[in-house]
């Protein structure tokens, strides 16, 4: 299990670092990274002193090794337009972003999981096949018609919950709901075949067989197999959303990293915008680097495979 | 008697019909007795077995006639076809146990050998998960596996087949059943590990004096295991008595059949005959009219055996046959 922990932990180190090369080649196959990297208004003088700042003016190696310090310190440059520097600017919005997913992975999961098993225990009773037919309307309704409905029936027509704004959990209620709607649908189509699959293995049949009462054979042998596909899922749904909140954050006006992100992209504010590659980069080697422990501690296999 | 079975029938309700998967099924088990049921693929030997143990997987299948009755250590007797969810749970893994043909696939991939073994003594016996795991690891040693406690400590994908049933039969005989059902033990498993599988639950056997049930498609591992002799086809006992009269003189044709394609690889120097029964058995959705096995039998006879379900008869010295022609081909066919 530590040889296979610390062989996670290096290609993780490995993934964020190639991806780290990958920007820093990015920046520089523009032919001239002042060029990104000065805002217009800038004048010549200006620019020559950024360059010298940035160590422009010095040889590539040398300067790939001055941008991965600059990285390793959280320095990616001044933000353009607000003239702070970048990644700690950009930081400060991630906890909104942190706090939404969450919210939105863990109603997904709390209400998703607990249908799915029912499902999966009642295959083809009435309430089965009812789920499946939620299923089908909630993974076919686009995100954003979800959020307008749900402003329009409860800001709009009922005043029971802000529309817009952030810093206080009544503004995640919404947001959360409107990215978890979907991910319902999917985690409960997901935990039922999943667990149905467990259940027709053979080692279920022999927990019965042992006289162990059938919750026991549900939660302790059959549902642990089953959740590792889930775990996967899981990973692959908070990755995805981590980075895949804009419309959710632009339509709520929540002050998060996505929205963030999306504004400086209009702007072409470049030292906000390699901020976010990194951490969103980060983030998804971080959400690997936990699933693949996971698996490990949830099937015995995967820790023992070389 | 420790378990009788009278007039199982279940049935399967599959895409294409109804399959009778076991039809109006009776024998009996004594006490300490190894009673082996043989019969081809499809014959409802597993299904009986699961019939046992109530695990007919429903849906598709029920049981749908019948009494499976059961003498309990305590004396007392109970139709597991009627007792309580809670009696059975009490019954199975404890007084009843299984084991099962694929021992990889019946072993859960995410615990350890030990936890499994050890799993029904705590259950049953109410041991502490320390106590219970001390047990497990000796259950091991018993069986001749080197290194208990390491064994113990490892999981299913370490360990080699012939070595799982090991574990599936520590994990069967963990609390000292009355009745081991062991479904086809052997059957994936070469030929070596076949024979310790065999004279292991053999000592296991000896030692507790338990009764048997066995399944099996192999006579030659029934001559060596069996008292008793049960022959299914197409879901009926056809034929059943002690081993070593049903091996002599054998009174329904299948049953004939069925041993002279045991390979006889010491007397024989012809090519192995794998099949001396033509045909295939019967779908168990349409079983034949009258005799089911009377479009395979060489004896059979128009307007009789196709139209008239032959009886169970008792033929005294505790054999029985399900044959219409039974006087006529005496001596057996060959
Ligand atoms: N899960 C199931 N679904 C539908 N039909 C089934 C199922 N299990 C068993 N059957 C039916 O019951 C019949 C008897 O099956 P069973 O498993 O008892 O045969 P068997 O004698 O154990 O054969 P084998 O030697 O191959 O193990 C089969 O022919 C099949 O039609
Ligand atoms: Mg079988």
């Amino acid at each position: 299990m530590t040889g296979f922990l610390f062989a996670r932990l290096l290609r993780a180190i490995v993934t964020l670092w190639a991806v780290l090369t990958l920007v820093f080649v990015l920046i520089h196959a523009t032919g001239n990274p002042i060029a990104v990297l000065a805002p217009e208004q800038m004048d010549a003088a200006q620019r020559a002193a950024l360059a010298a700042a940035l160590g422009l003016n010095k040889p590539l190696l040398v300067q790939y090794g001055v941008f991965m310090g600059g990285v390793l310190h959280g320095n990616l440059g001044v933000s353009y337009y607000s003239n702070t520097p970048a990644m700690p600017l950009l930081l400060s919005r991630v906890p909104v972003t942190l706090e939404l997913v969450g919210l939105a992975i863990g109603t997904a999961v709390a209400i998703g999981m607990p249908f799915g098993v029912f499902a999966a225990l009642h295959p083809d009773s009435l309430a089965d096949r009812a789920l499946r037919g939620l299923s089908v309307l909630g993974a076919s309704v686009p995100t954003f018609f979800v959020g307008i409905v749900l402003i329009f029936v409860f800001s709009v027509l009922t005043n029971v919950l802000p529309a817009s704004g952030g810093g206080n959990i009544v503004h995640f209620i919404m947001p959360a709901i409107t990215l978890a709607f979907f991910r319902i649908a999917f985690f409960t189509r997901l935990v039922r075949s999943s667990l149905l699959d467990s259940l027709s293995q053979q080692y279920v049949r022999t927990a019965r067989a042992k006289g162990l009462s059938e919750a026991m054979v549900v939660l302790k042998h059959a549902l642990r197999p089953a959740a590792l596909p889930l775990v996967t899922v899981f990973g692959l749904q908070f990755g995805q959303l981590f980075a895949g909140t804009v419309i959710t954050e632009t339509i709520f006006a929540l002050p998060g990293m996505n929205r963030m992100a999306l504004e400086a992209l209009f702007r072409l504010d470049y030292p906000i915008i390699l901020s976010y590659v990194l951490v969103a980069a980060g983030m998804f080697v971080f959400i690997n680097l936990v699933t693949d422990v996971l698996y490990g501690v949830i099937d015995p296999r995967v820790g023992h495979a070389r | 008697m420790l378990l009788s079975i009278n007039d199982l029938s279940v049935r399967f309700a599959t895409a294409a019909g109804t399959a009778d998967a076991v039809a109006s099924l009776s024998f009996a088990i004594e006490e300490g007795e190894t009673l082996a049921i043989v019969g081809e693929s499809g014959s409802g030997k597993s299904v009986s077995a699961l019939a046992i143990m109530g695990l007919v997987p429903n849906p598709p299948g029920r049981v749908t006639s019948g009494q499976i009755v059961f003498r309990r250590r305590n004396g007392s007797t109970e139709d597991l076809l009627r007792a309580s969810s809670a009696r059975l749970r009490d019954i199975r893994g404890n007084e009843i146990a299984m084991v099962f043909q694929e021992p990889l696939a019946a072993l859960s991939p995410v615990f350890t050998i030990g936890e499994q073994i050890a799993e029904s003594l705590r259950l049953h016996q109410r041991k502490s998960h320390a106590d219970a795991m001390r047990m497990a690891v000796r259950m091991l040693g018993s069986l001749g596996i080197s290194e208990p406690e390491m064994r113990a400590r490892s999981y299913p994908h370490q360990i080699s087949g012939g070595m799982a049933q090991r574990v599936m039969i520590a994990m069967a005989m963990a609390c000292r059943p009355r009745l081991l059902i062991a479904d086809e033990p052997t059957t994936a498993l070469d030929v070596t590990i076949q024979a310790e599988i065999l004279s292991l639950i053999r000592q296991m056997k000896e030692e507790t004096g338990m009764a048997v049930l066995f399944i099996t498609h192999n006579l030659g591992v029934v001559a060596q295991i069996a008292d008793r002799v049960a022959v299914m086809y197409a879901g009926r006992l056809v034929e059943e008595g002690p081993t070593k009269q049903i091996f002599s003189s054998p009174r329904m044709p299948y049953t004939s059949g069925l041993l002279a394609s045991v390979p006889r690889l010491v007397t024989d120097d012809s090519p192995l005959v794998l099949s001396a029964i033509p045909g295939e058995p019967p779908s168990p959705l349409a079983h034949p009219r009258g005799c089911a096995f009377h479009p395979r039998c060489r004896y059979a006879v128009k307007g009789l055996c196709d139209t008239t379900p032959p009886p169970l008869r008792d033929l005294g010295n505790g054999q029985a046959a399900r044959c219409l022609r039974i006087d006529e081909i005496v001596g057996g066919a060959t």
